[in-house]
């Protein structure tokens, strides 16, 4: 009964994981049948490429940098919907909700429009409100395009974990809140000694899931910058589908091998993060009913 | 007791607290303007005459140009790209909706040797990435000709490790009492009727959970219908067929627009009518 499953996950899952390891250590073309044994000549290659290392990086840094952003702005307005006085809070779920749904590489289509640096409509609003005099190369300057990727991306799923919060503060008995309240606890005494422990269990996966899911930003990236300008918004991604299949859809370069291996260091980097959230978590929830105890 | 209490909050505690929620409201409105404001910019924009895209912040146009939607719908292939998408879109939910349910019975019913090593190899296949597994299955599914076809795309999409779906399906199947499954046993019913007769139907609430993630993320998904699509534009979704249409067409912005707006447009009418089910579904991941 669960044969069909099991099939398509070794298919797609497990042959995938484990035939990379053994691609990365040939040098092929993907076009011809022959591929050449060369050891760990690739994985060499890759560790003295500087722009390996800078796709790397820039995703750590992409991830270390939106992931926080999106968790406590998604958490203020999780909180703030969540008030049951607010008669429209399922109007603005639904709004904020919408870029969510939508599809990603097509709104970074949308998204270098209206960030366009001659006339985009970011830049006439704030020239007209007077705020910047100049208008600003968004998404053309290669100091301001992670910041401005990292705003428009906090846009696009900020929703997410929105709903995720909402999830987690609907699963809190009002009676709690009641009781805490006829104690005379104030609003941020509630929501230390009531909200925070019990929301606890699910920070620790809503941050798990946004972390692992902002390491993975392909679409988003490739359709708002295409990596640029000069590969300053490149991350890891991007970089093994440049190598892979080529830049722009060209096959202008097909290593498969060596983009294997930068695909295998970049799937043992994402099981780092996965694992040191883990434990984290792990020591910090096992903690935590000592310390509600105590209160 | 509580319902007592509740009258005695005194006159001016009661006008803070409105004042509060108008300044809650304003806050929201702007927020909730800035995230819908670039989808109508575009719907502005997709209506203009291309010279007059970028011209001021002003949303209504003066003219309605509905010749871009013609030019762009044949231009970039919507119509082909429309059907390519809902073609593996629907396969890819009824595949993964049958093996997830399949799976996620048989580990919600039954014990066997090894279940929990099972489920925890499962639970590690989640974070493998796409930049990591894309060029064998792209290998894979050249080798098993299936290059050529939607379907190498579909079972593609379908073959990644859903986890989370098939253990919401796990859950609701432990739920189900015993007696019911006896009954059907005593009834005569097979292994496999007794699952598509009684619990299948039972797990609704699940399903349509399942239903909507699958939806939005083959609907959406980019870079496998990307990669293998290549050499093969006949192949292309609207992700990829907008995405691709901008490369070969950098400066005809209104006609851009006018396709990611035909494009968008449904899945975002398909969430305004069922947003419920979709932020129901949504955190229904979350939540167990």
């Amino acid at each position: 009964m669960m044969t069909p499953g099991i099939i398509l996950i070794l298919m797609f899952s497990v042959y995938p994981m484990v035939t990379s390891w053994y691609y990365s250590f040939f040098s092929w073309d993907g076009f011809s049948k022959v591929k050449y044994f060369i050891g760990w000549a690739n994985y060499r290659e890759l560790f003295h490429d500087p722009y390996f290392w800078h796709a790397f990086a820039r995703s750590g840094w992409f991830m270390a940098v939106s992931t926080p952003v999106e968790l406590v702005l998604s958490l203020i307005v999780a909180i703030v919907l969540n008030e049951r006085a607010l008669r429209l809070a399922p109007v603005f779920r639904t709004l904020l909700f919408i870029p969510v749904v939508t599809t990603t590489a097509i709104i970074g289509i949308v998204m270098s429009f209206v960030f366009a640096a001659y006339n985009g409509p970011v830049n006439n609003a704030l020239q007209s409100a007077h705020i910047i005099h100049r208008p600003i190369d968004y998404l053309g300057n290669p100091h301001t395009v992670m910041w401005t990727a990292i705003g428009i991306f906090v846009w696009k799923w900020l929703g997410q974990p929105m709903i995720y919060w909402l999830a987690g503060l609907q699963t809190i008995p009002s009676e709690l809140y009641e009781a805490a309240r006829v104690d005379g606890a104030g609003w941020w005494r509630r929501s230390l000694s009531v909200t925070a422990p019990l929301l606890a269990p699910f920070a620790a996966i809503i941050t798990l899931i946004v972390a692992v899911g902002n390491l993975q930003v392909f679409a988003f990236l490739q359709s708002l910058t295409n990596g640029g300008p000069v590969f300053s918004s490149e991350t890891m991604e991007l970089y093994i589908y440049r190598m892979a299949f080529g830049a722009g859809g060209s096959a202008s370069t097909t290593r498969l091998g060596y983009a294997s291996a930068a695909g295998v260091f970049f799937g043992l980097a994402v099981f780092l993060v996965v694992a040191i959230q883990v434990l984290v978590a792990r020591r910090v929830l096992g903690r935590g009913p000592a310390r509600t105890g105590v209160a | 007791m509580i319902a007592t209490r509740l009258p005695r909050v005194t006159g001016r505690r009661r006008s803070q607290g409105s004042t509060r929620r108008i300044i809650t409201y304003v806050v929201l409105t702007l927020v909730c303007v800035i995230w819908v404001y670039p989808f109508l910019w575009m719907m502005s924009a997709s209506v203009k005459p291309n010279g007059m895209v970028f011209h001021g912040i002003g949303l209504w146009p003066a003219h309605w140009y509905f010749s871009n939607w013609v030019s762009a719908w044949t231009d970039a292939h919507l119509g082909r790209e429309f059907i390519n998408t809902t073609i593996i879109t629907v396969t890819a939910v009824v595949i993964v909706v049958f093996t997830t349910a399949t799976m996620g019975y048989v580990l919600g019913r039954f014990s066997f040797p090894g279940k929990r090593i099972l489920i925890g190899a499962l639970a590690v296949l989640i974070f493998l990435p796409q930049g990591y597994t894309i060029i064998p299955i792209v290998g894979l599914i050249t080798a098993m000709h299936l290059d050529n076809s939607l379907f190498g795309i579909i079972l593609a999409e379908s073959g990644s490790a859903h986890i989370i779906q098939l253990l919401l399906f796990a859950g609701y199947f432990r739920k189900i009492p015993k007696e019911i499954e006896e009954a059907a046993t005593v009834d005569g019913a097979g292994f496999f009727r007794t699952f598509l007769k009684i619990f299948f139907p039972l797990a609704k609430p699940a399903i349509a959970t399942v239903v909507i993630l699958q939806f939005i993320a083959s609907w959406n998904d980019f870079l496998i219908p990307l990669v293998l699509s290549l050499s093969r534009p006949q192949l292309q979704t609207l992700a990829v067929g907008v995405y691709s249409f901008q490369g070969q067409n950098l400066t005809n912005y209104s006609e851009m627009a006018a396709a990611s707006t035909m494009s968008l447009l449904p899945v975002i009418i398909v969430f305004l009518c069922l947003q419920r089910y979709f932020i129901e579904g949504m955190a229904g991941a979350v939540r167990q």
